[in-house]
């Protein structure tokens, strides 16, 4: 009964109903395309650290987690290799260079991530090969780069450096493609540390003892069941070091938690609006068919029957406005090149999803409060 | 047979010094095949009366007896089934559920039931032809006139088959005409099928289809009128005022009648 009067109504309304749900719909394309936007934005700052293969990252200790002011040096290295429980230990070094296509123009920003070969720290290539020695001009190059140049096995790429006061020029070779990499929102090229040291803007602090400084070191653990033990472990056993895992360790990159903080109140927000639009909705609707309801009740329609057809109504309308705007968005976010920071993956978009599913009972609740409060006696113009 | 009976109701509304007798310890009852008029100057409690028959009101004191069962003491829910079993409505506006077309309203009351097989869909079609809506079947409340969605709304009444019908002011947005025609409908299908019926009206003239008129003044039973004669002497004289019972020359046309002194003849 509640179904059948539920879709009849709707049926027969069907423009009225539609504007609903073209109302939800949109704000559908808006939640979700705030979502996609901070896992994009979210993604390209921190996609890097997210998919090392090593479970910890060891900074600097007192440097608030910060790549750019960690140094790790060479022999800081030797220690934490020796630490019982760590499995491999790989020197990660942070720079940003251009990389300049061939055609001259268009240069772009590029993070130069030093790597060691074989070592975590090291992305896998999904074409081509792995960086094989320590001293060469190979590197392995991720999507964002391959999207922006179209750079193939083989490739020469080259990239600009300010040393001090001078532009130098390096021509690197491709030798592996591997997936989205992006740190701190550039696209990445890897190199071996040996060469990274070489390339990067050498800063005035220099390098002490001539050691090799790296900014940070991931580390793959025998055993990564228990990682804040481990974490604790290595900090006691190895000097003036900070170790988290992974996600400790990219939600301090500057300006990402406040940056996604910033994302979710304004997808919260878009979210309250289409309760409160939705609720409005109905309680129009509901208001104006205060004397049908009491009519239906004294012809014996029971309270159930009626909360239960304001329900499905609900939740049939702010259901199609949804699948609507969430197939329009998947749509349209789909055909997004991997330049665009817009990101919509598969939990994100259903997380969203089902919250905007709860955008018509939450907004639609009173009205069925008002509903079942309707006395049957209207239905004589009488009310008690 | 009595089908509907009401022992000494009385209700109040309000409390203290607010407190309003709108019936006041009335007793009535319906038999099957029996159609009954109530009317009464304006607030007599007919509405009251006809509320608590139809299980929307509960008395503040006295029995309604509907099928032998007392709808006064039933809790809300079971009363909501109850009428929708027993009693059929016709009322005087918001009849009608405006996006189902006139025989999914009548249908209505099939699902309602569990009676929505082929044998209801058929006597739904029979019943609407019969009332001259055959050919309006699928035409919506809003492309109805008063008049047809007022018959549709007697075809609701009476397609479950209950045991009572209750009508208040049902002629009230019609025309003469149209009013005659569709309260003799009703009061035939009501003979006919054998329910007991009850209208509320302020219109004497449709006093001429009931079997007995009975009327409220102040919340009482104040005379019951089951004479035929006198019934259709009390129409007549109300059709030749033309329904409304004012005399055009301020004189009384009906001295000592009783119903026509409490209308102000
Ligand atoms: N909800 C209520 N609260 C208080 N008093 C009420 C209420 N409903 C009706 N009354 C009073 O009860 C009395 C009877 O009202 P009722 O509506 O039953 O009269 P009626 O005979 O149907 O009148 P009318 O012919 O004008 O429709 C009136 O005095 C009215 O003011
Ligand atoms: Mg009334």
């Amino acid at each position: 009964m509640s179904f059948y009067l539920a879709l009849k109504e709707v049926w027969r309304n069907k423009g009225r109903f539609l504007l609903i749900a073209a109302v939800v719909s949109l704000i559908t394309v808006l939640v979700l395309f705030i979502a996609a936007l901070s896992e994009g934005l979210a993604s390209a700052n921190r996609e890097y650290i997210e998919k090392l293969n090593g479970e910890l990252i060891v900074f600097q200790e007192g440097v608030q987690l910060s790549t750019t002011a960690s140094r790790i040096g060479r022999s800081r290295i030797a220690e934490l290799r020796r630490v019982d429980g760590v499995a491999e230990v790989g020197q990660v070094g942070f720079a940003s260079a251009k990389l300049v296509p061939a055609s001259g123009d268009g240069e772009f920003d590029v993070s130069l991530i030093g790597i060691e070969p074989g070592l975590p720290g090291e992305p896998a290539v999904f074409e081509g090969q792995q960086l094989e020695r320590s001293r060469s001009n190979n590197v392995i190059v991720d999507e964002g780069v391959i999207a922006r140049i179209g750079a193939k096995v083989g490739d020469t790429i080259r990239l600009k450096v300010t040393q001090g006061t001078d532009e130098e020029f390096y021509d690197l070779t491709v030798v592996g493609l591997t997936d989205r990499r992006q740190y701190f929102f550039q696209p990445a090229v890897f190199a071996p540390l040996l060469t990274w040291d070489k390339i990067r803007p050498q800063g005035a602090d220099g390098q002490p003892a001539g050691e090799l400084v790296s900014n940070i070191a991931v580390a793959r653990l025998t055993d990564p069941s228990n990682l804040e033990a481990m974490a604790d472990k290595i900090e006691q056993d190895v000097d003036k070091v900070e170790v988290v895992d992974r996600q400790t360790a990219w939600e301090a990159i500057p300006g990402y938690a406040a940056q996604q903080s910033t994302l979710s109140t304004q997808q919260f927000f878009t979210f309250f609006i289409g309760v409160l639009v939705v609720g409005g909705f109905f309680q129009i609707q509901t208001l104006q068919k205060v004397a049908q309801i009491g009519m239906l009740k004294a012809i014996g329609l029971s309270n159930w029957t009626v909360g239960w057809t304001a329900i499905v109504q609900i939740v049939t309308v702010n259901a199609i406005g949804v699948l609507i705007g969430a197939a329009g968005t998947l749509a349209l976010t789909a055909n997004f090149p991997v330049t665009v920071p817009i990101m919509l993956t598969g939990p994100t978009a259903l997380a969203s999803v089902l919250a905007l599913l709860a955008i018509g009972p939450l907004g639609g609740i009173v009205s069925v409060f008002v509903l079942l409060r309707i006395e049957p006696l209207r239905a004589l113009g009488m009310a008690q | 047979m009595i089908a509907l009976e009401a022992i000494n109701v009385t209700k109040i509304y309000g409390t203290g010094v607010n407190a309003v007798t709108a019936v006041n310890d009335v007793s009535l009852s319906v038999n099957r095949g029996e159609f009954i008029g109530l009317v009464g100057p304006s607030g007599s409690g007919k509405t009251t009366m006809l509320a608590m028959l139809a299980g929307l009101l509960s008395p503040s004191d006295g029995q309604i007896m509907i099928a032998g069962k007392d709808i006064g003491r039933m809790k809300e829910g079971k009363r909501t089934k109850f009428r929708g079993k027993y009693i059929g409505f016709a009322f005087q506006a918001n009849n009608l559920v405006p996006f189902l077309t006139a025989q999914e309203n009548v249908e209505l009351l099939l699902r309602l039931n569990g009676k929505y097989n082929r044998q209801g869909r058929q006597r739904t079609l029979d019943l609407l032809t019969r009332l001259g809506l055959g050919e309006r079947l699928r035409n919506r409340p809003g492309q109805l006139s008063g008049g047809q969605q007022q018959r549709v709304a007697i075809a609701r009444a009476l397609i479950h088959e209950p045991e009572v019908v209750l009508a208040d002011e049902p002629t009230a947005s019609l025309d003469t005409e149209r009013a005659h025609q569709v309260v003799q409908t009703f009061a035939e299908l009501i003979h006919e099928q054998n329910r007991a019926g009850v209208m509320v009206t302020h219109d004497l003239r449709m006093c001429k289809y009931t079997d007995r008129v009975i009327q409220m003044v102040d919340g009482r039973i104040s005379r019951v009128i089951a004479d035929r004669a006198e019934i259709l002497r009390l129409a007549g004289a109300a059709d030749a005022m033309d329904g409304h019972p004012v005399p055009t020359n301020g004189k009384p046309v009906l001295a000592g009648d009783p119903i026509a002194a409490v209308h102000g003849i």
